[in-house]
């Protein structure tokens, strides 16, 4: 039950907020979502499921019986994780905006905090349906988000990002029905929705056809959020004309509904598919890194430049993904959550600097270490922690994927995958590039002589440099960096059950394989001999 | 016969409700003439009521229609959903006239008054579609089907004081005059083939046709086939749905709404009844497979294209409805126990926020002239966040946006046709919905997000009851999945067969 309180109370923070004063508003929001905050806290000390593959805190509700649906949630570890990551960053971000908006207050926090109980259900539904509801109900606050206080280009952006997603996760709907009708079929006329008995019936008794079209359909749906190589481009424009609240939660949380997505669904269910199609998604997943980190080389607009980044760098958290080993698997849950601190921290450093001075180009700007020097020991820390220095978190989630990507050969003694070491080699290069571009930012914006755009007023309302406030916003997001990048054992160990548990049908499969391989080569050398 | 009888005690209500509106409108009291709307939804909530207490009788044992159950369902919600198609209609009839006579400008006159017609055949025409699904024969059947068209006509050409309302009636007349052709045509040449009018027997006659492994004879199918083209002008359905853009711009927003919805109930029952004659357990003869499949893509392609190049609200949510024609299909084409169950569920969906939808239209006014380009609701939002709001919630129900109502009826329609095998079907229907969310956006957006143009700006929320009518939809778009269970129960039990 205290699962569903977590998960309803920022709707009932969001309805309380409508009758409130406008100026009241925020002071709810941050209330309910500190609140939420402190709950998940004490569930995660409390927390049997560390370590194990089992899913804690189940609450089945029941729903629609004639057709199987049930309000069933309940989390594994990395749900868990996942979920603090989602109550930490939400009150942060309202915390965050206090002064950055000024129009349609109430709405505003009201939109976030319904948010946090859409991307808090897709973390810990365990009912397809109530999945897809939680999944696609995260657009809507979203949409209004950019689309009433984004930047100039607003309207475009909202529609793009709303239209592409849109369309994805209707055809991965189509999908999960297929799978669940597939059941249907085989269990002789009981409808079930669950996530368990739909991953179990599917992985072993679909054909591999079949798995591959389900695979498409469900690709097409999370690689949109993702978002993965050619169906990215809703993504930089969504971030730069978001608000710096909206772009902290998109990049740190809804690109994460695309990957745990992927680890949720589409590795359980089709393992057989999926090691076929492998190699495809993961040259996909490395034109990305590549191709979106040179496109960040020549990048003017600072939170352009960031948004970029984040293609390039969920391209590690998919190829993490497809590695299939527990290492590849843990480096890729652990760059979820990192790439949701340093990006998120990096929006809202941008965010700062945009409130004082309204624009983000670095042609204009820069130099800024002599005038905000507390924003830039931040600025060059984070962009330290994304760039992935050793010593902080970016590092170890980005060596770990790309670790597993190197040993996911055939020949691997435990876990053998498809890949290897020609694929890490690639990937490796988005790491030079995001060091290059990263650094040559960096460069522009915060060291150098200062440049200030021409009719520059000093803000009436914001001091020079960072406040109080703001460092407060910064500095938990700063100590998780350092004490993931110290202690990353203890997040690995503790997601380490479930991710054996995704990860055991893959050995046999990806064997079997190899073995049919062999077999097809040895048959036509001796068709040829 | 009195079982019979019986059972058509909502419509008698409906009919005696009809003849006291006539009545009431023609009262020299403004009072009275001024209650009318009231009076019709009095009737209408009777009549909603009475149906638990008729189908819970021993008369639906000894029934020998097709469904017996089917009027529980169907008489219940559409008698609901017309209560708050009646209040989206209020202050719409006579409002000048009635305007000038309250000030003293003018005398009233029972000629000039028509608001009494209007609630009468809109009830006259509610009784039409009760009565489809009472349908024993065929005759009943296209009687019944012209009992829900023909008031219609009347009521687009009196629902506006202007030439394109009359030139709508009469395309609307002339078309539907055509496919009322073609429908009796199609049911003549069913008599061919079987020598019955009497649906049971149809029925029978046909099973026994496929039986015998030859199929249904060529009769047969060219008669189901004339019948669903003629079928298909009801619902809007492509390559019948021309008529509906001018028709639907040109009558009142409230008149639309229920173009939208009643006319497009009886066609989908009336299919739903043909289509059961035959039978899906054996499949649907591959003609008639293949006829409703195409029908259904290109109502769905076409729909959904079309409403993306308009610049006229009302023309928009005239395509739109066409398209949600075409997402009905696929729910025909799986066939019991889904696919039905999902197009029963859809229908009151679909009926209750496109209504919605369009009462917000019908609330407002542009300094006495009615809103209908799509520029005009553009900051709709700042005149009135509660008009906005629900717009914007009736689109996105329509739309399908989880967790609102309409999702989870195109969630019902997507499982059926799966379920079907049918998943290109549903795979252009999830395309196009995603082609739809271009236009509905745009509503959302104009209505929530835009700021006040010149022309906006005279927009004025001026009737109150269609502004109720609104919210109350969009209250149940938010609501309504809570009723969701119960509902999927009721209407598995509107298409049990008789005993």
């Amino acid at each position: 039950m205290s699962l569903w309180l977590l998960l309803l109370l920022p709707l009932v923070g969001a309805c309380c907020i409508f009758p409130a004063r406008a100026p009241l508003a925020k002071w709810i929001a941050l209330g309910t979502s500190m609140i939420v905050f402190v709950m998940s806290i004490i569930m995660a000390v409390q927390f049997q499921c560390w370590g194990t593959s089992g899913i804690c805190l189940r609450s089945p509700m029941p729903w629609i019986n004639s057709l199987g649906l049930t309000l069933d949630i309940g989390v594994d570890s990395v749900g868990m994780l996942l979920v603090l990551l989602t109550t930490l960053l939400t009150p942060i971000c309202i915390w965050g905006s206090f002064t950055a908006v000024s129009k349609r207050r109430r709405e505003y926090y009201a939109w976030l905090l319904i948010l946090e109980t859409a991307m808090l259900g897709v973390f810990t539904a365990q009912d397809l349906i109530l999945f897809y509801v939680c999944f696609e109900l995260t657009l809507v606050p979203m949409f209004f988000l950019i689309a009433i206080y984004g930047g100039d280009n607003r309207a475009h952006a909202s529609v793009k990002f709303f239209i592409y997603t849109f369309t994805g996760s209707l055809i991965a709907l189509a999908g999960f029905v297929y799978v669940a009708w597939q059941y249907q079929v085989a269990s002789f006329g009981t409808w079930s929705f669950a996530i368990s008995d739909l991953t179990a019936f599917a992985s072993t008794q679909m054909t591999s056809t079949e798995q591959a079209w389900v695979l498409l359909a469900l690709l097409s749906g999370f690689a949109v959020k993702i978002p993965v190589f050619p169906v990215h481009t809703w993504l930089p424009l969504a971030h730069t004309e978001a608000p710096t609240a909206g772009s902290v939660i998109l990049a740190g949380v809804l690109l994460k509904l695309g990957t745990f997505g992927v680890y949720r669904f589409v590795l359980p269910m089709v393992p057989e598919a999926l090691v076929v199609y492998t190699p495809l998604i993961a040259v996909l997943a490395i034109i990305g890194i590549l191709y979106a980190a040179l496109i960040c080389w020549v990048q003017d607009d600072i939170k352009k430049l960031v948004a970029y980044s984040s293609v390039s760098h969920l391209g590690f958290c998919v190829l993490g993904l497809v590695a299939l080993n527990p290492i590849g698997l843990e480096g890729s849950v652990l760059y979820m959550l990192n790439h949701g601190l340093s990006t998120g921290a990096l929006f809202f450093l941008i965010g700062m600097m945009y409130e004082r001075y309204h624009t983000r180009d670095m042609n204009v700007i820069g130099g800024l270490a002599k005038k905000m020097p507390v924003w830039s020991v931040f600025m060059v820390f984070f962009v330290l922690s994304s760039v992935g220095l050793p010593g902080l978190n970016g590092f170890v989630s980005e060596f770990m994927c790309l670790i597993g990507t190197f040993i996911s050969t055939p020949d691997a003694e435990s876990y053998p995958g498809v890949l290897g070491p020609c694929y890490a080699a690639f990937a490796a290069l988005g790491m030079v590039l995001a060091a290059m571009y990263l650094l040559i930012m960096v460069g522009k914006v915060v060291f150098g002589p200062l440049r200030e755009p021409e009719h520059h007023h000093e803000h009436h309302v914001l001091s020079t440099d960072l406040s109080a406030r703001e460092i407060g916003v910064l500095a938990p997001l700063a100590a998780l960096c350092i004490w993931i990048g110290v202690q990353p054992t203890i997040l690995t160990d503790a997601m380490r059950g479930s991710i054996e548990g995704v990860l055991a049908p893959y050995p046999a499969i990806v064997e079997q394989l190899e073995l049919q391989e062999e077999v097809a080569i040895v048959v036509e050398e001796e068709q040829n001999g | 016969m009195v079982d019979r009888l019986f059972l058509l005690t909502p419509e008698f209500i409906l009919l005696f409700g009809a003849i006291v509106c006539v009545i009431a409108g023609l009262s020299n009291l403004a009072v009275i003439r001024r209650r009318v709307g009231f009076i019709a939804c009095g009737f209408l909530l009777a009549s909603a009521v009475s149906v638990p207490f008729v189908y819970n009788s021993s008369a639906v044992e000894t029934s020998d229609a097709l469904f017996p159950h089917l009027g529980a369902y169907v008489k219940f919600f559409t008698a609901i959903i017309s209560i708050i198609l009646v209040m989206a209609a209020g202050g719409l009839i006579d409002r000048n006239y009635e305007h000038a006579v309250a000030k003293g400008k003018d005398r009233f006159h029972a000629l000039r008054s028509s608001g009494g017609e209007f609630h009468g055949l809109l009830l006259l025409s509610v009784t039409g579609l009760m009565l489809v699904c009472e349908a024993r024969d065929l005759i009943w059947l296209f009687l019944a089907l012209e009992l829900v068209s023909l008031p219609t006509y009347v009521m687009v050409a009196m629902s506006r004081w202007s030439r394109i309302a009359q030139e709508a009636a009469m395309k609307y007349f002339f078309l539907g005059a055509m496919s009322a052709g073609l429908m009796l045509y199609g049911f003549a040449l069913i008599y061919v083939s079987t020598g019955s009018l009497v649906l049971q027997e149809i029925s029978a006659t046909f099973q026994a046709q496929m039986a015998v492994g030859g199929g249904l004879t060529f009769f047969a199918i060219i008669g189901v086939l004339l019948s669903l083209f003629g079928l298909c002008y009801k619902i809007a359905a492509a390559p019948l749905h021309l008529y509906a853009p001018d028709v639907y711009q040109g009558t009142a927003a409230p008149v639309t709404a229920f173009l939208a919805f009643i006319p497009k109930t009886a066609g989908m029952l009336a299919i739903i009844l043909l289509l059961s004659m035959i039978g899906w357990e054996r499949g649907l003869p591959p003609v008639i497979e293949m006829s409703l499949w195409v029908i259904a893509v290109l109502t769905m392609i076409l729909g959904n294209i079309g409403a993306l190049l308009q610049q006229s609200t009302q023309r928009m949510l005239g395509y739109s409805s066409i398209a949600h024609s075409g997402y009905m299909l696929m729910g025909v084409i799986a066939g019991p126990p889904l696919g039905l169950t999902a197009v029963f569920i859809y229908l009151v969906i679909y009926g209750l926020t496109n209504t919605g939808a369009f009462a917000t239209i019908a609330s407002l006014t542009k300094e006495g002239h009615r809103v209908d380009r799509l520029e005009d609701i553009a900051g709709l939002y700042k005149h009135n966040p509660l008009a906005a709001s629900s717009l914007a919630i009736s689109s996105g129900s329509l739309l399908g946006i989880p967790p609102l109502f309409g999702f989870w009826g195109k969630l019902l329609l997507f499982i059926a046709a799966i379920s079907a095998g049918q998943i290109l079907l549903v795979v252009i229907a999830a395309l196009t919905s995603a082609v739809s969310a271009w236009y509905y956006l745009k509503i959302i957006g104009l209505a929530i997000l835009s700021p006040l143009t010149e022309q906006s700006q005279r927009v004025t929320v001026a009737l109150k009851w269609p502004l109720i009518a609104a919210i109350l939809s969009a209250i149940i778009a938010i609501g309504g999945p809570f009723a969701l269970s119960s509902m999927i129960v009721d209407a598995n039990q509107a298409m049990m067969l008789p005993e």
